[in-house]
């Protein structure tokens, strides 16, 4: 009899707990990323059904067919191959005081791609990738590289060519000013700006699959696993920070600075969402 | 400094089909920088595509053509194993070379 009791005392003691853990799960006021997550990747599962999860890291071209028929031919001899040779020799160059990339990254930098960007409880606050590539040349006394142009693009991606495959794997630490970098970059996900009053989520979010002009707009979800990429409009390579600014610049907004505070935030929240799904950059994209 | 030609060459029976993919900037001459002074015109003239001493394909290319060009063709030929030569020559004189071996 006693026994029986335990047990049945067992049983609705977890109950409780279960209801207890998913209540605050349902209240918007408190930051849960595990739950946004899984709620983001949901609602991209269930609106293109057809898809499989590591598609989404290839963008428009599992969007369109024809665009897919494209893709396929065009990665049997991809445009980002000179960039990815250029930053196999530029990381391993070494600089002037004889150190490389190398010496600046875990495992040497190869594979390490999904790990970035990650919150610095040292510097409180989230490096990206592009960051840690800078912050490596400057304590090696260089100057550092424009995140916009071409050297940073290509030595990021080299790094992400060694580590593609790999699925996102972006830990946010028991610290508030991690939870903190990862809800303001949430918020400047949703948030409207610009002449066009668009926000991220209107485009890649609303609409992806659907066209802007010529353009087949990609998913949120995935959308970091590709970068860097070589786009065809661009006719060269660009960074994460790169698209960052030319997407202000084209809902009309006045963009921020390369790797301000709001576009490392909404890295870490773009790529955090993406956890699990595999890293496919370098991309070309149209 | 590493080859800025990328070819691949495959023969399926009859057929060798060619792709490749080469680093150049095709300035056309007519485009500004930022600072509003052109660029000089800077493209390739002629791509040569060389299979056991004759051309199987030959391009006269002006500023027209976009940058890092793409060129897909096939010719009726070739063998496993043989030995395809693809050369450019642009306005300035520059040159480049590679061979590739039929797969």
């Amino acid at each position: 009899m006693m026994k029986l009791r335990a047990v049945r005392f067992g049983f609705s003691a977890l109950a409780l707990a279960a209801l207890v853990f998913v209540l605050p799960a349902t209240a918007a006021d408190k930051i849960d990323p595990v739950a946004d997550a899984k709620a983001f990747k949901k609602f991209f599962y269930d609106k293109f059904p057809k898809l499989k999860p590591e598609d989404f890291v290839n963008g428009p071209y599992s969007m369109d067919e024809g665009l897919h028929r494209q893709w396929v031919e065009k990665e049997q001899f991809p445009p980002y191959e000179f960039a990815v040779e250029a930053g196999k020799e530029m990381f391993t160059k070494p600089f002037k005081n004889g150190k490389t990339y190398e010496d600046c990254f875990p495992n040497k930098g190869i594979g390490i791609r999904q790990n970035y960007p990650y919150f610095d409880e040292k510097q409180g606050k989230v490096v990206t990738l592009e960051l840690a590539l800078n912050q490596c040349r400057e304590g090696n006394g260089e100057a550092p590289y424009s995140y916009v142009r071409d050297e940073m693009a290509s030595l990021t991606a080299y790094m992400a060519f060694t580590s593609r495959g790999k699925p996102f794997d972006i830990k946010i630490p028991n610290d508030p000013r991690a939870l903190a970098a990862y809800e303001q970059g949430k918020e400047y996900f949703y948030t409207r700006r610009g002449q066009l009053n668009f926000s991220c989520a209107t485009c890649h979010v609303q609409s992806p699959g659907e066209r802007v002009r010529t353009e087949v707009l990609a998913p949120a979800l995935g959308i970091m696993n590709a970068m860097p990429i070589y786009r065809s409009e661009w006719s060269g390579m660009g960074t994460t920070s790169r698209r960052f600014v030319t997407c202000n610049s084209q809902v009309r907004g006045v963009p921020f600075n390369p790797q301000d505070d709001e576009y490392r935030n909404v890295e870490y929240y773009l790529s955090y969402v993406a956890n699990g799904l595999p890293i496919s950059g370098p991309g070309a994209r149209p | 400094m590493a080859s800025t030609i990328r070819v691949r060459a495959t023969n399926n029976g009859d057929i060798t089909e060619v792709q490749a993919l080469i680093q150049h900037p095709m300035d056309s001459g007519f485009v500004k920088d930022s600072k509003g002074e052109i660029i000089p015109a800077h493209f390739i003239q002629q791509l040569t595509f060389e299979y056991d001493g004759k051309p199987v394909f030959l391009a006269d290319w002006g500023g027209g053509v976009s940058k890092d060009p793409y060129v897909k063709f096939a010719f009726k030929g070739g063998k496993k194993g043989d030995e395809l030569k693809v050369s450019w020559v642009d306005n300035k004189g520059a040159t480049d070379s590679t061979t590739a071996k039929i797969g």
